[in-house]
């Protein structure tokens, strides 16, 4: 059968043009397709942003809420990197999920763009440890529903030595009699060296970066960072630097430094959680050990706390209320979430359970003394010029003038 | 498939089987007509379905501009398959949607961003903004008990049923009603209401999510709601909101917050709340761009090393690869390609992984360089401003003169051996050759390359980012910038790095771009045009 070429190349032309047409609806269309639905009112679905290994842990709870209440949670797998990008953008159109995981530093951005609603928890609140409700507390109010508490401490080498010293010129000389290529390791940036894993030195001079309410919130009116404690650590620091001992290196990044400790060339690494499986696959004997402290008072790490959060723009509330507070907030699934995740769950019960595994307890006997990761907007103009002066000290530059300069710049930006 | 036969005389002679054929062809060519009209209406069928779904969803959902360009593209469409004579349309058509769809409309879209405050803190409508300060202005009040309710309906509104925690009498209240006894209410409900179950509770948890009862007639000892259905908590609210004047008041100072158009409920004294929302501020973000000290600083330096970057790169990449390309070319060079090939390999990698691994090269203490080629020195590459930027041209190098070469192996090849043999005749030399007769006529076909290819270096994101991330960061900028950060690298820092995004900034900075890069290329393919006539 002949048809002819230009009838051929319509045909052609058309189906290229219908997809066209299809391509066109489909974009045109999809920005607010999930949206205001006015069947999303009637008992519809919950969605969920969720990373891999949370969708697995919370599978059954969403089938038995799903029989319990007729409510259908969707749990949707994001790139953890990507959602706290994607749930700003997406809320004010009215397209992104109902609940969405991420860390509770989040929390203050999120509050000043409007698209978190808080959550409360009621009577629950006191089940949980208390660094969880102090990280998910913004403005006196619980913004979402802590699952789990992560928080950095001293991951040790067992043949290489077999004590973490409290003191950090102690652990140093641990370190040395190891006779390993590198006494101590704190993986850090070239550009922005750490602040985070730098911080709990920086505590046990005393020194924080805001000053905390009684109720473990911050205030961000009282910059603390420029005191005196934060001048002498700010010495420490260079001392331990180019200049100095060079402990401290700024070229070891987190990749080097851990694979220098997964060779064996140091007994100490500087970390969380997320390197014990690695190292224990190498067959490294590993204990979980408390930061030793470089100024005289405890060394303090930050916690970080993984938490659920409520959309503002939820259309189902209630629904996803519930969920949490009756249904995420039980011991087995926060126990779910811990054997899925490695972090010590946020529910205190489940939290003691937990503990009989010895790395978890490690961690969790660093974190007593940590504190909540500060959760307010204006910690984003702090990292960046904080990191930065690190970074400048630890090469060499003048501690104090550099620190007092920091705190000037970060002082301007945050009027 | 019958052959018509059109005569019933036998048809031997060949004029009247290619008479025959013809007409079967005809014929065929007809029904096929028919068969590509059903398949065209078929077609538009559904495109027109779709599209009237599509309106109507979208229309269903309060949007008016997205459906009416629905309408706009899908009568578009039908005219121009429908109507004959349309025959470049009909080509034309595809190609124009995708232009709008993923070109024109991103660009206008960029556009309009940069002339609003899109960015942290503005990232949505009023209503939204309004709506988040109100759910945020409510505080449980401290150390109050759990009230577990029934929610109950009556004539279309709700109402809580609890148990008062002092006298432990059912109490009943709605929207209008404070909690009060109701005779004859028990744990299971009240007469007169409809106590709902979880479902229905579902069903209208808009409404009953919104429901706030207050305790009692005096609406400053807070109010009940419930955010789980089966439990409620007093709160008290720091804010109200006057929708009559739009005012937003804090009810323990009494400052009183205004919309003064900037985007933000605003105090006399300047404090504004947040949330805000987007609204159009002008040329405000460009104003900021030039204006701004601790923006403008960064800004030129960040501008001048991009040309710098740009130039250099191209110049580099095209003089290594042009020398190479005639080498290669040589006819006594041996094992030409053999060489060749390892010359493309560069090119084969792509390009951000080759950052990557040259990051890692660079490294002080560890890096390849400094550790084996340098014999253990510790030279900071990528921490000295004037290293980290001979760090970028050289990896830069690496990974384009490849392509360089490849183009004027390509250029140098076309160009006819007798126009160098008659050079050679009337006695000049190799280098006059190749400066009057060569290179001319190679630049004619690769000078076009050569602005493409500062065009892509302009914005060679990928290597600035994963090499050096744009540092080392200039100590006095207020935004997160470096030494060797180029303008592109620096507009996605300011959108999308760090807690304080400002998608209008970067987008007016984009635009910035845009213009820079497209005077630059119309002045040069001008340029270009020349040297095409001096050939």
């Amino acid at each position: 059968m002949k048809v002819n070429k230009k009838s051929a190349v319509a045909i052609a032309a058309l189906i290229a043009g219908s997809m066209l047409g299809l391509a066109g609806c489909a974009s045109s269309d999809s920005p607010a397709s999930d949206g205001d639905k006015p069947a999303a009112t009637t008992s519809g679905t919950l969605t969920v942003w969720v990373d891999a290994d949370r969708a697995r842990a919370l599978k059954d709870v969403a089938a038995q809420f799903q029989k319990d209440k007729g409510v259908k949670v969707d749990l949707v797998v994001k790139d953890y990197s990507k959602i706290q990008q994607d749930f700003t953008a997406q809320v004010p159109t009215g397209k992104g999920p109902d609940l969405t995981i991420g860390g509770h530093d989040w929390t203050g951005g999120f509050v000043q763009d409007g698209v978190i609603a808080p959550v409360e928890l009621g009577d629950k609140a006191s089940q949980f440890e208390k660094v969880a409700v102090q990280a998910v507390t913004y403005d006196g109010k619980t913004y979402g529903l802590p699952y789990a508490i992560e928080n950095i401490a001293i991951l040790r080498n067992t043949k290489l030595a077999d004590a973490t010293p409290a003191s950090f010129d102690d652990m140093i000389a641990q370190g040395e009699k190891a006779g390993t290529k590198y006494p101590f390791l704190v993986g850090i940036d070239p550009q922005g060296a750490d602040p985070y894993h730098l911080y709990p030195f920086q505590t046990s001079f005393g020194n924080s970066v805001f000053a905390q309410n009684a109720d473990g919130s911050y205030d961000a009116s009282k910059l603390t960072i420029g005191d005196a404690s934060g001048e002498a650590f700010a010495t420490w620091l260079r001392s331990q630097g180019d200049k100095g001992t060079k402990v401290i290196n700024l070229n070891l990044s987190q990749d080097l430094a851990k694979e220098a400790f997964l060779a064996g060339e140091s007994p100490y690494l500087l970390t969380g959680p997320w390197n014990v499986a690695d190292a224990q696959a190498k067959g490294i004997d590993v204990s979980v050990d408390a930061i030793p402290s470089a100024g005289g008072e405890t060394a303090a790490p930050f916690a970080g706390v993984q938490t659920f959060f409520l959309s503002a723009k939820s259309k189902n509330a209630l629904a996803a209320t519930d969920f949490l507070v009756n249904y995420i907030a039980t011991e087995d699934v926060q126990t779910a979430l811990y054997e899925a995740g490695g972090r010590p769950p946020a529910l205190t019960s489940a939290y003691q359970a937990a503990q009989s595994d010895p790395i978890i307890a490690g961690f969790g006997k660093v974190g007593e003394n940590a504190v909540p990761m500060p959760s307010i907007p204006q910690m984003g103009a702090v990292w960046d010029d904080w990191g930065k002066t690190e970074a400048a000290i630890i090469k060499g530059g003048d501690a104090v003038s550099s620190w007092q300069k920091m705190t000037s710049n970060i002082e301007a930006k945050l009027k | 498939m019958t052959a018509p036969t059109l005569r019933d005389a036998p048809a031997t002679d060949a004029a009247t089987q290619r008479r025959g054929k013809r007409a079967a062809a005809v014929a065929e060519a007809a029904s096929a007509g028919w068969k590509v009209w059903l398949a065209k209406i078929v077609l538009l069928g559904i495109i027109d379905a779709l599209a009237i779904y599509a309106v109507l969803v979208l229309i269903g959902q309060g949007q008016w501009l997205v459906p009416a360009i629905v309408v706009v593209v899908a009568v578009a469409i039908n005219i121009v398959y429908l109507v004959p004579g349309l025959l470049p349309a009909k080509y034309l058509t595809p190609g124009l949607v995708f232009l709008f769809v993923f070109q024109i409309f991103v660009v206008l879209y960029t556009i309009y961003i940069a002339f609003t405050n899109y960015g942290s803190g503005h990232i949505s409508t009023k209503d939204d903004a309004v709506n988040a300060l109100m759910q945020q202005s409510q505080s449980r009040v401290e150390n109050s008990p759990t009230f577990p309710v029934k929610v109950l309906e009556r004539d279309g509104g709700f109402y809580f049923l609890t148990t008062d925690p002092d006298t432990g009498a059912f109490v009943i209240g709605g929207e209008d009603q404070p909690l009060a006894p109701v005779a004859g209410a028990d744990a299971a409900g009240a007469p007169g209401f409809t106590t709902l179950d979880f479902g229905q509770i579902l069903a209208h948890q808009d409404a009953i999510g919104e429901l706030s009862v207050q305790l009692d007639a005096d609406p400053n000892d807070g109010f009940l709601r419930t955010t789980d259905g089966s439990n409620a908590y007093l709160f008290t609210s720091s804010l109200t909101w006057d929708a009559a004047a739009g005012t937003m008041t804090d009810t323990t100072t009494g400052t009183v917050y205004r919309d003064t158009g900037q985007g933000a409920f605003t105090a006399d004294d300047g404090t504004q709340l947040l949330p805000g929302w987007q609204v159009w501020v002008g040329g405000d973000n460009f104003v900021r761009a030039f204006s701004d000290q601790s923006i403008r600083g960064p800004f030129f330096t960040v501008l001048i090393w991009t040309f710098v970057f740009a130039v250099l790169s191209v110049a580099t990449t095209f003089i290594l690869g042009l020398f190479l390309a005639i080498v290669f070319n040589d006819p006594r060079m041996k094992s030409k390609k053999f060489y060749r090939v390892i010359m493309i390999l560069p090119y084969a990698f792509p390009g951000f992984l080759s950052a990557l691994v040259w990051a890692g090269m660079f490294n002080q203490d560890f890096g390849f360089i400094n550790q084996v080629l340098l014999g253990g020195a510790s030279v900071p590459w990528l921490q000295d401003p004037w290293l980290a930027k001979i760090a970028i041209l050289v990896v830069n190098l690496w990974l384009g003169f490849p392509y360089m070469f490849l183009v004027c192996t390509g250029a140098i090849q076309s160009i006819p051996d007798d126009i160098q043999e008659a050079g050679r005749v009337d006695g000049a030399s190799v280098w006059q050759i190749f400066r009057h007769i060569k290179f001319p006529l190679l630049l004619v076909s690769v000078a076009p390359l050569l602005i493409s290819s500062f065009a892509f270096n302009f914005n060679n994101f990928n290597l600035v980012y994963m090499l050096t991330g744009g540092g080392p960061r200039f100590a006095d900028a207020s935004i997160n910038v470096g030494q060797t950060d180029i303008l592109i690298s620096m507009v996605y820092k300011v959108a999308f790095v760090g807690a304080n995004r400002d998608y209008g900034l970067a987008s007016a900075f984009s635009i910035i771009i845009f213009v820079l890069v497209a005077l630059i290329s119309y002045f040069s393919f001008r340029q270009t045009k020349v040297l095409e006539e001096l050939n």
